[in-house]
């Protein structure tokens, strides 16, 4: 018995889209999708130009040559230049990120040490990271910035507050990494311990030959979501008088009764981190698909 | 008999309230090769583990050349560096080549010359056929091969006796022939294994002496002919009834 094709037999299931969801199917999805993005864009920028207070916002925040005069600043004026100022961010995070590299795998060897000598730093190590990953930055940079200068100790008390607003982020984003490193490191399989130990290396040289370059790996994805968040809180270091992109803007504002200097802080910080944040989803998505290729 | 290499002696081990071991006392000599069967969960692994110092011993003794392995000043880094083991699931170091995996123990664990060590892991690899793959990573070789790299990787630090873990069990039934075919030529060539394993064949093939464990003791040992063709305990008939 032969029947034509295309026609379904009378106990065929249903297999059909609803008609609603028949409306999206195919290049109609395309085009939905546009309609609701012009509508979406199209009601925000409405809700920017008809508020009441529409204009007087765009006066004090987007004012081009507002923007342009803050990002240049004018030395005449006693303005700071934004832009100048985002350099002080970039050496500031950039020195910043080495050493929380540096001190953050220490602290999580220190805790994940097994020498009975280094039991009181093991003890250390774990309340460290404990208080500082409980205490709100913004205190930690009161603490530091005014507290160490107030102590009257040579040198140490006399260094510039950019000094003291590095040594609070370091402080802060060590106990966030430490524990990042310590995660990585729990994660390699624990085979590849026994492994290892089984072919006589030391706990130390287990460690480093085998368990760390495995954890590094995993690491580096959470890792620098930590360094996007610590190139933002690079900004905070402006509370100590440091003068960079928000305090150079936060000047222009006071001056000039204008705040489209901060709308060019928050661009130059995009720009800093949006690429940041691109390059961190790639890399999450390798990882992703070659872990879903089944390497174990 | 040559001399006696591993010795345990009513070894006794608990993980919490459950005892997995319960007074086992074994003898490994020299050249010798001892299978060991059982049922999962019958302390197979961890008897292994006792005898490298994976595992801490409860009760009795282990001795390795006479010495005890609980005296307190014994240092596990250096009893495990003549005990190899191998384990089921390979344990190859994923982020090393296959060259590197087989040199790690002996150049940073024995301190040995790179290039005096390079030359002897690639006749290793030679052996098993393996040398033009050398310079690949683990992912990238079979199960099978695998688990040979993992060998030789044991082979390169010289052991005095190597114990392996079940190590066909993770296999695909078409790759554990070429495990077994190089256990086989180490076993002619006279060298000193405790094999935990499921393959009574090849325990009846090459073994000098069978133990079987069960719950934790060590039922009957005896060699293969005797063991598998007359076994004296009704424990050990029951068991090779239920596998044959």
């Amino acid at each position: 018995m032969t029947r034509p094709t295309g026609e379904p037999s009378s106990d065929a299931p249903h297999l059909f889209l609803t008609r609603r969801r028949l409306l999206f199917a195919g290049r109609r999805g395309v085009v939905a999708s546009t309609l609701s993005s012009v509508v979406l864009v199209g009601a925000l920028v409405a809700v920017f130009f008809l508020a009441p207070g529409g204009a007087a916002v765009r006066h004090f925040f987007f004012n081009p040559q507002d923007m342009w005069q803050s990002f240049v600043g004018d030395p005449a004026k006693g303005l700071s230049s934004v832009g100048r100022g985002l350099i002080t961010n970039v050496w500031m995070f950039l020195l910043c990120e080495v050493l929380i590299l540096l001190f953050g795998l220490g602290v999580a060897w220190t805790r994940l040490s097994q020498s009975p000598v280094l039991l009181p730093f093991r003890v250390l190590a774990t309340i460290y990271t404990d208080v500082f990953r409980g205490i709100p930055f913004l205190l930690v940079i009161f603490m530091v910035g005014f507290g160490i200068p107030a102590l009257g100790l040579h040198v140490i008390s006399t260094q510039s507050p950019a000094v003291y607003g590095c040594v609070a982020l370091t402080i802060t984003y060590t106990a966030y990494v430490a524990e990042v490193f310590r995660a990585g490191i729990f994660s390699v399989h624990s085979g590849q311990l026994l492994a290892a130990r089984s072919l006589g290396l030391t706990h130390a040289a287990t460690m480093r030959r085998v368990i760390l370059p495995q954890a590094v790996r995993t690491v580096i994805p959470p890792l620098l979501n930590d360094f996007i968040s610590l190139q933002k809180d690079t900004a905070l270091v402006s509370l100590l008088g440091v003068v960079e992109v928000v305090r150079a803007a936060g000047i222009y504002g006071s001056t000039e009764f204008n705040y489209s200097g901060y709308t060019v802080a928050s661009l130059l910080f995009l720009a800093l981190t949006v690429p940041m944040t691109r390059f961190t989803d790639r890399l999450i998505a390798r990882d992703r698909a070659r872990r879903l290729v089944g390497v174990s | 008999m040559s001399e006696v290499i591993l010795e345990m002696r009513d070894v006794h081990k608990r993980f919490g309230d459950h005892e997995v071991l319960r007074g086992v006392s074994l003898a490994l000599h020299r050249h010798e090769v001892v299978c060991l069967i059982g049922a999962s969960g019958s302390g197979k692994s961890t008897l292994l583990r006792c005898a490298n110092l994976l595992e801490t011993v409860d009760g009795g003794d282990v001795t390795l050349f006479g010495q005890s392995l609980l005296d307190a000043r014994i240092d596990p880094d250096l009893v495990r560096r003549h005990i190899g083991l191998v384990f089921q699931s390979f344990n190859l170091f994923p982020h090393l080549s296959v060259i590197d995996n087989i040199l790690l123990g002996p150049v940073h664990a024995l301190k040995r010359p790179h290039d005096e060590v390079r030359a002897e892991a690639l006749a290793l690899l030679e052996r098993i056929g393996l040398a033009d793959r050398a310079e690949e990573y683990p992912d990238r070789l079979s199960g099978g091969q695998q688990q040979r790299v993992a060998i030789v990787r044991s082979l390169a630090m010289q052991p005095a006796l190597l114990l392996l873990d079940e190590v066909t069990s993770a296999l695909d039934p078409t790759l554990v022939g070429e495990v077994l075919d190089l256990l086989r030529d180490l076993a002619r060539a006279g060298t000193t294994m405790l094999i935990a394993t499921h393959e009574m064949n090849f325990a009846r093939d090459v073994a000098h002496q069978v133990a079987f464990l069960d719950q934790g003791v060590l039922v009957e040992c005896g060699e293969p002919a005797q063991f598998f063709g007359a076994p004296r305990e009704a424990a050990t008939r029951a068991f090779l009834e239920r596998v044959r």
